[in-house]
Order: structure tokens, then C-alpha cells, then sequence
């Protein structure tokens, strides 16, 4: 498979910040104008979340986003309807993630679609497990060259882990600590865990994600991975600060700071 | 003991299943791989058993109802939940999973809570063993449940109040399941229903098929005969239902009748009846039939009864409908109303609001005069009397 993600990872391979949004959030409108910005102030790679009422591996402030994202009208078809415009923004890698109850009512074959009809180079579904994964989607992932990032996190297993390896094919989402979304504790941060995963030479790159939100918990962890993935405090940022002028140029700064 | 069990993966038909985040793999691994070996061993065993005799009060009788018969021209038997200690079935599967987590080594228990019977019935066992316990419950049922939430706090048990989206249980077993995310080793999470990723349901219709077991030998010792021509029990996630209808589950000489809530009536809007407006999805970690929106979206459901107030029902009972081996009705929150107030003055048995919804639905099928019927009275009314009192101008 030779998509956006696969690129970015084979040129660059330190201090990756990939930016995780809220489909529809802060206004239904927005989508696209975030990723714009964000394509323009240099972050590597963006995620799109697709909101589900109960989603069960977040923290509140993504489950918040969340909620105001569904009131404001926000669906998958919605959000593909958006995406059209998609590749006219950005040739940055962008991910859709969100739960897998949404994709299943939408259809899992018409989703996979849509998203290789809108330029959309992978997917992150945390609920649904690898078995179901092989089982149902994979073959027709690998057809339409749509990725799919599997977690991993301190409690896994290293068999699993070569397991999780074996069947990806873009990178491997590390999750920091036992925790879900949102967490600003910095000795959250599992270095023996994190060391004892760079060790294991896996064939997939990795970044980390789960708990960053400054500059200093971002470069500690990306001594360990590719670079990391930042959620909850990106939506913290444009809740207080919007997503005009310089505020999300702003955050971004701050991060490399 | 295992006569109805999902596949090794967790599925009956293609309900259940474990659509769990990775964060929780390997807890629940170590639950699938251990949950029967235990359970099955003869150490639990006797302890279960023991437990269940000396400590929750069982077998609970199975009573004829002779003035409900006569109304009702049949023959009528309630199995009496409703008088094990803390006053409801929940403590069937509170007592089971508990020594399942002291064999697992676990520290401390955590558990949602709706009506707040499963939250009593956990402190209560957590303070029996001896472990640290946390309930999660949404902010909405701890204000119509007082009376329980001081219980829980008298035992010893810490509340966490749950004000994050519809603020009642399905909020509460979502953050239930983020506690766990949080610190997997040491904690077990004890579910209070047939739900959740597997084994939750099979190992719950484990502890709770007591209830058929003693149905069976009560009845034939009553009448000669181990089936009934029907038992109706209440459905929300549908432990009591399960724990009824187990060892009856595929024999034809018995109807298993599953009564859901109904609320203001299945097309008002206000509901919880996820059979009848429900399509299939993922809910909790298992795929079965849940109250959604066209996008997937899960729907705050409605019940006068906290207890059935849930948008999913367990997936076994899915499967039990699709295959046309249960049958799932229900009624309405004024019909589960009035039959309170019959049993309450029939038989001198206030029943749980939830129960009530089973009684309920005696007065809309006709059995025949010589039928034996088993309805599975599943909690005492003692927690809804403020609800009884307002609804019934007492």
C-alpha cells in the first residue's frame, strides 16, 4: 500500500504531530477550515473524529466536543458530504476515527468507500478488535489502499504486539499509560513500557498518543516513537481560544517550544 | 451447569461477541480464559453455594399466588427475589463475580448502578470480602433512588456521581468502564446485567440461573411437574430474565415470556423498549439490538423504572428473540403502575417497579385455567415507595 501515511513515515522519521479534531466541532462548518489551518501551520498528519454518544476509551473533553459536535448536527454522511472538498485543503495523511457502532449503521462496505472517494488514507476504530477487523474489513481495506491503525498499550502483550504489527500497515497508535483521553498527569507518561516497545524493532513505525498537551510531555514522548498524536488538548485550545487568527498557530508553536 | 452458552468467542447467533478498545483486552482475556475454570472448580463451588444458603437467604420460596390466580383465572407462582437479602436477584451474581476476583487477585471493585439495587448489592458484598468498592451512577437515578444511595454509603462504599451525557446508567457503565481503562490490574468491574463484552452475559446467566434451578425442583415438589407453561419476567439488560429462564431456555413445553418497558408507550418517544423500536449495533462491548438513531447515535431511553431504563438488552436475549425461543413484549409505565398496586393489596407484596412490569402483563394475555405460571418477582418496592406515593396518591 503506498497511500499518504505510508509517504509521510518513510520521510520523515522523528517529531511527527499528528492533530486529532472533532468532525463538526466547534461549528458544524468548521471541519474543513481547521484542517486548512492546521495543513498550514505544518502539523504532519490530522484525524478526523466522527462523534458516538458513548465513547467509552475517552476522556470529557473529548466526549464533550463530542456531544456538541451530534447537536450540532454532525453524521457520517454529513461529515462525507464535507470531505469532498477534502483534497482541495490539504495532501497532508488524514485518518477518520471514531467508534464502530456509527460505521456499522452507515455500512461498513459504503464507509470504507466513502472514505477512498474522499481522499481519506486510513482509519482508527478503538472498539473494533483485530479478529473482527480480519474477519470483515481487512481484504477490502487493502483493495481500496485504506489503512488501519490498531492500539497498543503497557498492558499488551509482546506476542500481541507482533500480532497488532503483522496486521498493520501504516503505523501503530501507542498509548501512553492505562488511561483514557485527556490525561495532563506527566509522570503518567509508562517509559518502561515505551522503551521496551522501541526495542521490539517492529516493522510499522509508531507514534504516541493519550496525555500530551505541552511541549515537554510531546518531546519526551517522542523519544520513544515517531512522534505523537495530540487530542484532547488540541479541543481544549480551540474551546477556550476558537480557531481564528493565530490560535491554532498559536498551540502549534507552543508545542515545538 | 452451562446448558445455553455463547461460542468461544462470545456469541449467540451473531449477538455478543467483545468490541472492546484495546486498553481492555488483556482484562478481559484473563476473564474469558479463567471465568469457567473457576467457576466450575469444586472450592467455588461450595463457597457459592454455602453463600447463596447462609448469607442471601436461598432457595427463595416459590409462592402461590392464590388471589392472583383467582383473578386470573390460573394458576399463578411468584418466585420470591424479591426476599433475598438487599431485596432483589442482583446478589446472585454480586456474590459470584466477588470470588471470582479474589481468585484473580484483584484489589478493588468497581460497578454501575441504575435503580441502584446492583449498587447495594455490591457494596454489600465488597463489605462482606472485604475489598475497596466504587459505584458509578448517573446524577439523575442517585436523586429518584435516596434511599439506596445512603445504603450504598452506609456500607461502606465510595459514589461516584456520573454527569456526563444522559446522566443515568448507560453513563454510568460508561464511566465505570474509563475507571477500569485507568488502572486494569487491580480493579474487577462486577456488571450488574447479561451485558457487556463476553464473558460478562454468560457469566452473569451463570450466577443468576439459580433462579431457574430452584424454579424446577420447587415446582415439582408443588405439582409434580419441573415446567411451567410459562414464566414472565421483566427485561432492562435482562438479568432476571436470564437467571428465570435459563434451564427452560429451547424446551418447548415452556413460554418464556420477556416483559419491557414500555414507558409512555413505544412510539412516544419516552421508552425503553429496545425489542420492539431496537436495531442491531454495538453497545457496552457487545453487538446486540439497542434504541439508535438512523447515524448510530445511542438514545437516551425511558422507564418509570430505573432499573429497566437502559437503551441495549443483553445479547443473549437477542439472540433468544431472533430465534423465536423467547418472546418479548411490554407495557407501559401506567400498566407496571396499576400492577404494583393489585399485588401490593392482592397478596401484601409490594414489588420493585421493575417487577411489576412482569405482574403487568398478566392482565393482557389469557392463559388457561389449569396453566401453571412462574412470575419472576425480581425485587422488593421498598426503593420506589416515593415514586408509588406520587404516581398513586397515596
Amino acid at each position: 500500500m503506498n497511500n499518504r501515511i505510508k509517504q509521510l513515515f518513510e520521510h520523515k522519521k522523528k517529531n511527527i504531530v499528528s492533530i486529532y479534531i472533532t468532525a463538526g466541532f466547534p461549528s458544524l462548518s468548521d471541519t474543513l477550515k481547521i484542517i486548512k489551518e492546521l495543513d498550514s501551520v505544518g502539523v504532519d498528519m490530522i484525524e478526523i473524529g466522527f462523534p458516538f454518544s458513548d465513547p467509552m476509551a475517552d476522556g470529557p473533553v473529548i466526549q464533550q466536543s463530542s456531544e456538541t459536535a451530534i447537536e450540532n448536527g454532525m453524521t457520517l454522511k454529513v461529515l462525507f458530504e464535507q470531505l469532498k472538498e477534502l483534497r482541495t485543503v490539504t495532501q497532508l495523511p488524514v485518518l477518520l476515527m471514531g467508534y464502530l457502532n456509527p460505521v456499522l449503521q452507515f455500512g461498513e462496505v459504503d464507509f470504507i468507500n466513502k472514505c477512498h472517494d474522499t481522499g481519506i488514507d486510513g482509519i482508527i476504530i478503538p472498539d473494533m478488535p483485530l479478529s473482527y477487523y480480519q474477519d470483515n474489513l481487512q481484504e477490502f481495506c487493502n483493495e481500496k489502499g485504506i489503512s488501519n491503525t490498531l492500539l497498543i498499550t503497557p498492558q499488551t502483550a509482546v506476542s500481541r504486539i507482533h500480532e497488532i504489527d503483522n496486521n498493520s500497515d501504516g503505523f501503530i497508535y501507542m498509548v501512553s499509560s492505562n488511561s483514557i483521553t485527556g490525561g495532563t498527569n506527566d509522570n503518567n507518561l509508562n517509559t518502561d513500557y515505551l522503551e521496551r516497545t522501541q526495542k521490539l524493532q517492529l516493522k510499522n513505525p509508531q507514534l504516541t498518543g493519550f496525555g500530551i498537551h505541552d511541549s515537554a510531555s510531546f518531546n519526551n514522548a517522542s523519544r520513544y516513537s515517531s512522534g505523537c498524536i495530540i487530542g484532547s488538548a488540541f479541543i481544549s485550545h480551540i474551546t477556550k481560544n476558537g480557531i481564528e487568527a493565530n490560535s491554532i498557530k498559536q498551540f502549534i508553536n507552543n508545542l515545538h517550544s | 451447569m452451562s446448558a445455553f452458552s455463547p461460542d468461544s468467542n462470545g456469541f449467540y447467533g451473531e449477538f455478543g461477541g467483545a468490541f472492546i478498545p484495546e486498553m481492555l483486552y488483556p482484562n478481559v482475556q484473563e476473564l474469558q480464559q479463567n471465568y469457567k475454570v473457576i467457576i466450575d472448580s469444586k472450592d467455588f463451588q461450595e463457597e457459592f453455594r454455602m453463600l447463596l444458603r447462609d448469607y442471601v437467604g436461598r432457595p427463595t420460596p416459590l409462592f402461590y399466588s392464590k388471589n392472583l390466580s383467582e383473578m386470573f383465572d390460573t394458576n399463578i407462582y411468584l418466585k420470591r427475589e424479591d426476599l433475598t437479602h438487599t431485596g432483589a436477584h442482583k446478589i446472585n451474581n454480586t456474590i459470584g463475580q466477588i470470588l471470582l476476583a479474589k481468585r484473580l487477585n484483584k484489589k478493588e471493585i468497581i460497578a454501575e448502578t441504575g435503580a441502584g439495587q446492583h449498587g447495594v448489592a455490591v457494596a454489600t458484598t465488597c463489605a462482606l470480602m472485604n475489598m475497596d468498592c466504587t459505584i458509578y451512577m448517573g446524577e439523575i437515578d442517585i436523586q429518584r433512588q435516596g434511599p439506596n444511595v445512603e445504603k450504598m454509603r452506609m456500607l461502606g462504599a465510595k459514589i461516584v456521581a456520573v454527569n456526563s451525557g444522559s446522566k443515568t446508567l448507560k453513563d454510568a457503565t460508561n464511566e465505570a468502564i474509563r475507571q477500569w481503562i485507568n488502572n486494569p490490574v487491580d480493579i474487577h468491574y462486577i456488571i450488574g446485567s447479561v451485558v457487556g463484552p463476553h464473558p460478562y452475559p454468560d457469566m452473569v446467566s451463570i450466577f443468576q440461573s439459580v433462579i431457574s434451578e430452584e424454579i424446577k425442583f420447587q415446582l415439582k415438589e408443588k405439582t409434580g411437574r419441573e415446567n411451567p407453561d410459562c414464566i414472565i419476567a421483566c427485561l432492562g439488560g435482562g438479568s432476571n430474565a436470564m437467571g428465570a429462564f435459563y434451564h427452560f431456555i429451547g424446551d418447548k413445553k415452556t413460554r418464556l415470556i420477556a416483559v419491557e418497558a414500555g414507558g409512555k408507550g413505544v412510539y412516544s418517544g419516552k421508552t425503553a423498549a429496545t425489542i420492539a423500536l431496537g436495531k442491531k449495533g454495538i453497545i457496552h462491548g457487545s453487538k446486540t439490538y439497542l434504541i439508535q438513531t438512523e447515524d448510530g447515535q445511542i438514545v437516551e431511553p425511558h422507564s418509570i423504572s430505573a432499573g429497566l431504563d437502559y437503551p441495549g438488552i443483553g445479547p443473549a436475549h437477542s439472540y433468544l428473540h431472533d430465534a423465536g425461543l423467547s418472546e418479548v413484549v411490554n407495557v407501559t409505565d401506567d400498566e407496571a403502575l396499576s400492577a404494583a398496586f393489585t399485588l401490593s393489596q392482592k397478596e401484601g407484596i409490594i414489588p420493585a417497579l421493575e417487577s411489576a412490569h412482569a405482574l403487568a402483563y398478566l392482565s393482557k394475555v389469557k392463559f388457561k385455567k389449569d396453566d401453571i405460571v412462574v412470575v419472576n418477582l425480581s425485587g422488593r418496592g421498598d426503593k420506589d415507595m416515593l415514586t408509588y406515593k406520587k404516581h398513586l396518591g397515596l
